[in-house]
């Protein structure tokens, strides 16, 4: 794999709005995601960052731009093409997106029994394996309905991992999550990519507690985004959106470390 | 601006040119995908149950009343010319080549149909599409095809028990209610029903059953690009019932299109 894992170059993506004008979510958007290196895509709501998700996935495409993946634009690729760019990734969504009528060891087995020629044998192997690494064991025969919140993620996570992924994209993945089990989502998720040595893309607005993970920040706001190559950094920007997003979201990010203390 | 009915106009054409740009590609990815392997064939076969096996309860009691009613109508009106012995006829016609298809399918739609479109509905804003998207598993193989291949199926099917069943519901009221010979009843069905009725039958079967599950699996399927719908569960709620309404609507219409064309 190349150092950067992801870029998109001068990204315009708009929708419609119901006066029959258009939003740009992102107006010639430009920035870099380094590969092996945990990246944390933060802003407000309906700053398009769970959009930005679904354009590195192909899930949907820009107006204008390019989005290179490894080096190959990805834009207006074809569904074959498509298959093969996203069986790079990894996805954990806000809601686990686990299927309701599946056991969690089926969740878990469905890449593996679509996308690759293993037995069953070596997909039990393989799945109890990481049903240990992310402590999960005994709960192969539960249904999602009956796991807790920070169960599923596990789950989910569980399932994003099987086809080995290169670059793993982590939409909200504390949302709804008491602060304890936050923590230790976030614990594993930094355990995990050290074993695995996977590309991290994390979308949050948990700012104070994702940024820990950070090794790259990328701030969306008003359809731009700003870079940055540590939190310290960001505080000390002298733009004032930036500035004013730090006072309404980091305030609480040197008492979350204090505590962390 | 924006209330200019022209503006307005223009904006619901776009839409609905979209809208059925956009289920013509699903429809295709939908045929495609029954051809794709890996094949779940125990995922067929479960759709097939519900399906098939699910509706059998309500053929049943609907074919029975349904033939029961046309045997009293029918020797209403026949009786008139004094031309009882064709109410065999009359029932079997009516039923093989007109209500047998369109029944079963409008009580398919909204049995199974609803069902189809809440289900995929629901998957698509719970995030389990995209997931299947994000594993690069095609969701129109792996979720609606199977529902496609059971409709196939389970449609003409039940539309075989619904001519059987209504036409045993017509020999009742004809026969052991309103006295017409019962030799009469058999012989007028024997003469009258040709290959063609029963061969335009099957046809307005299996296309009614394509319609049922395309529009009611690809109304969940975009459940978040229909105009109006909203968001969450209302907007599944909205769309499971426009699915029924369409996929209704939409067989009535296909019916005298084949009607049309093939009598």
């Amino acid at each position: 794999m190349k150092d950067t894992a992801i870029e998109f170059k001068n990204v315009v993506k708009s929708f419609a709005k119901s006066d029959g004008g258009r939003q740009k979510v992102l107006d010639a958007v430009n920035f870099l995601i380094p590969a092996g290196k945990t990246t944390v895509i933060a802003g407000g709501s309906g700053q398009g960052k769970s959009v930005t998700l679904k354009l590195i996935l192909g899930l949907m495409d820009p107006d204008e731009g390019e989005i290179l993946v490894d080096g190959e634009n990805i834009v207006d690729l074809g569904s074959s093409a498509l298959k093969s760019h996203r069986s790079r990734f990894g996805v954990l969504f806000q809601g686990s997106a686990l299927f309701d009528s599946m056991t969690v060891y089926d969740n878990i087995a469905l890449p593996l029994r679509e996308r690759t020629d293993l037995s069953e044998e070596d997909i039990g192997r393989k799945i109890h394996q990481t049903l240990e690494q992310l402590e999960l064991d005994g709960a192969e025969e539960r249904y999602p309905a009956q796991l807790s919140g920070g169960m599923r993620k596990r789950v989910g996570l569980a399932r994003a991992l099987q086809l080995d992924p290169e670059i793993m994209l982590f939409d909200e993945p504390t949302t709804g999550l008491d602060p304890v089990m936050t923590q230790d989502i976030y614990e594993l998720f930094a355990d995990t990519q050290q074993r695995v040595g996977f590309t991290s893309v994390i979308v949050s607005h948990d700012i104070p507690r994702v940024l820990n993970l950070a090794d790259q920040v990328i701030i969306l706001q008003g359809g731009k985004t700003d870079v940055f190559d540590s939190p310290e950094e960001i505080q000390l920007s002298e733009k004032e959106h930036i500035k004013e997003f730090v006072k309404t979201t980091m305030g609480q990010i040197y008492q979350s470390r204090l505590v962390e203390i | 601006m924006q209330n200019n009915p022209i503006r307005k106009l223009g904006d619901i054409g776009l839409y609905v040119l979209e809208d059925l740009g956009r289920m013509g590609i699903y429809l295709l990815r939908m045929v495609l995908g029954s051809f794709k392997r890996p094949f779940r064939l125990a995922e067929c076969i479960k759709q097939i149950r519900f399906v098939g096996a699910g509706s059998l309860v309500v053929i049943f009691f609907t074919a029975m009343s349904t033939g029961m009613v046309l045997g009293l109508q029918g020797y209403y009106s026949l009786s008139k010319f004094g031309a009882e012995g064709m109410l065999g006829s009359a029932v079997s016609l009516t039923l093989i080549m007109e209500l047998g298809p369109v029944l079963t399918a409008l009580m398919v739609a909204g049995r199974a149909g609803s069902a189809m479109c809440a289900e995929i509905g629901i998957m698509r804003i719970s995030e389990q599409i995209d997931a299947l998207d994000c594993m690069a598993v095609d969701p129109y193989r792996y979720l609606i095809s199977p529902k496609f291949i059971a409709a196939l199926i389970s449609v003409p099917l039940l539309t075989a028990v619904f001519d059987v069943v209504g036409i045993a519901g017509g020999y009742i009221a004809g026969v052991h209610l309103m006295g017409v010979n019962p030799g009469s009843f058999i012989d007028g069905m024997q003469t009258s029903v040709t290959n063609h009725d029963i061969r335009l039958g099957f046809i307005k079967s299996v296309v009614f059953g394509i319609l049922v599950v395309w529009i009611c699996t690809g109304r969940g399927f975009f459940v978040g690009r229909i105009r109006g719908a909203g968001f969450g569960a209302e907007s599944v709620s909205k769309v499971t019932t426009q699915a029924v309404v369409l996929s209704s609507i939409s067989v009535l219409i296909f019916d005298y299109l084949l009607t049309a064309v093939l009598l």
